[in-house]
């Protein structure tokens, strides 16, 4: 199995630690003048989400975790899997709910999603930045409300709930920022 | 199309102009005590035992030149000065560039300046009191001094840390770091007393020492280095070190000057060496010829001036004080 020594260590890359993948965040060598030289890094647990801190003795090695990013289409949800599939291959792949996890909310058929792999299976499920989502419903649309002040919770084709202003009417399709779950605007035809 | 390279230094002119300004301070402070400023070589043939430390490898190809025979780039001008100093030099100082491989990251680059000094007649007490000086007076515009602590190694690590350094015991240390202050080490576990110390220092210890200049003395006689050793129980080395808002900035010693130890110090570190694994270097025997023929009774100290300059400055890391750091070098 590949490894990698302290030296190589850097933001981003991919190790396995108490038998989990993990990625480094953040890598700092310290070291006293006269004394043991230590890499202490922060790094993200990629199956909890979790960051911990550890440090290593440098010149320690560890294995590296077979973990990649690749772009998948959404297909659908069986009840137990969500599917999607590389749309170059027509290769498949299922995430369980626990590596769907959040993203859940903003999955939308036919999307495009980054799905990172670990040893070939789905570990977690990021969405688009931006998706485009229908609302389903919400309080009767206020006409000629621009103040943009107030807002009003918009039930959203997926179930996601996100706070869109008061003009906004059922059917309505809407562009939407995954990373803080905010309304950006209307989708344009 | 050409796409221009990163050229640019990275640090600024005011940096620049603070460095120079740094360097004549300390110039003028040692003329004022009639120190010499001396010059020695960068490239020899032997190198630093010390297994902490790790020295880039050159070779030499032309006229004299003796085949398979490496030279070190020197991670401090310490035995050359020594020998000066045998040779009847009297206090003499040195602003040099020194060499450590495997050193980078924020506080560290592979090739940094160093201002080392020997002083005759003095002993590390004494040259703690010079540094003080000498820092109190090169900082005085630019970041006054306003608080100065003493401590002894012990007493660090009882009142920081709540634990003897000199009697804990390695699973003592590590229950400590785990427990208390969560840090979990990987890799230790065959390390010895001294790298659970050191964690302890640099992940504990340091982060809150606070602001201000702070003198460390009496270290265990396992971390002496080059420094004599006092008899007592624990016995302890006449070593100290400079720490300033935090930050390691200098390493001192009352010197070794008994040969026959510094070359059992020196067989120590080359066994140590041979065990993990690391390059067995030449043990410098000219350092050993000026011992014999005597050093005089003398203290030295080793500076960073990158991290000074880094601190007076107020950067956050080295690279924002050397012009080209050594990944644009």
């Amino acid at each position: 199995m590949a490894s990698y020594s302290t030296n190589e260590f850097k933001g981003g890359l991919k190790i396995m630690l108490d038998g989990d993948p993990c990625a480094i965040i953040e890598n700092e060598f310290v070291k006293p003048g006269k004394g043991q030289a230590f890499n202490r890094v922060k790094i993200r647990n990629l199956k909890t989400g979790r960051v911990i801190e550890r440090t290593f003795k440098s010149g320690e090695s560890v294995d590296a975790a077979d973990v990649m990013d690749v772009d998948l289409q959404y297909l659908y949800n069986d009840g137990e899997f969500w599917h999607f599939m590389d749309p170059n291959t027509y290769e498949q792949q299922a995430a369980s709910a626990d590596a769907v996890a959040d993203a859940v909310k903003w999955l939308k058929e036919q999307d495009m999603c980054e799905v990172t792999l670990w040893n070939g299976t789905p570990l977690a499920v990021t969405p688009p930045n931006f998706v485009m989502l229908t609302v389903t419903d919400t309080d009767p649309g206020v006409r000629g409300d621009t103040s943009g002040g107030g807002g009003k919770p918009a039930t959203l084709e997926t179930g996601a709930v996100v706070r869109v202003p008061l003009f906004i009417d059922v059917g309505e399709t809407l562009k939407i920022d995954t990373r803080t779950g905010e309304y950006v605007g209307r989708a344009k035809e | 199309m050409e796409v221009d390279s990163d050229w640019r230094p990275t640090a600024s002119l005011d940096v620049l102009k603070l460095r120079a300004s740094l360097l004549a301070r300390v110039r003028a402070f040692f003329a004022r005590l009639d120190v010499l400023e001396v010059d020695t070589p960068v490239l020899s043939r032997a190198a630093s035992t010390d297994p902490a430390l790790s020295s880039f490898k050159t070779y030499y190809h032309g006229p004299g030149a003796v085949k398979e025979e490496p030279r070190y780039l020197h991670t401090s001008p310490e035995f050359p000065m020594k020998r000066l100093l045998a040779a009847g030099s009297g206090s003499i100082y040195q602003i040099c560039k020194v060499f450590r491989d495997g050193e980078s990251g924020a506080r560290h680059n592979p090739e940094f300046t160093l201002l080392e000094w020997y002083r005759t007649g003095f002993d590390h007490l004494d040259l703690m009191d010079e540094v003080e000086r000498l820092l109190k007076d090169v900082l005085a515009d630019v970041m006054p001094i306003d608080s100065v602590q003493h401590w002894s190694y012990r007493e660090l690590f009882v009142e920081i840390a709540g634990i003897d350094p000199f009697t804990a015991t390695v699973t003592e240390l590590g229950m400590l770091l785990q427990s208390t202050y969560g840090v979990t080490a990987v890799g230790l576990a065959n390390a010895d007393i001294d790298a659970w110390l050191d964690l302890l220092m640099t992940h504990v210890i340091e982060p809150r020492l606070g602001n201000g200049l702070m003198f460390v003395r009496d270290y265990p006689a396992s971390q002496a280095a080059l420094a004599r050793l006092r008899p007592g129980s624990p016995p302890v080395a006449s070593r100290f070190e400079v720490y300033l808002n935090g930050v390691e900035l200098a390493n001192g010693f009352h010197e070794l000057a008994d040969a026959l130890e510094q070359r059992q110090r020196f067989d120590i570190e080359l066994e140590q060496r041979r065990d993990r694994g690391d390059e067995v270097v030449r043990t410098d025997e000219n350092l050993l010829s000026a011992l014999r023929a005597g050093l005089p009774n003398c203290a030295g100290v080793a500076l960073g001036l990158d991290r000074l300059l880094m601190l007076a400055s107020g950067s956050k890391c080295l690279q924002d004080v050397i012009v080209f750091p050594f990944d644009s070098a």
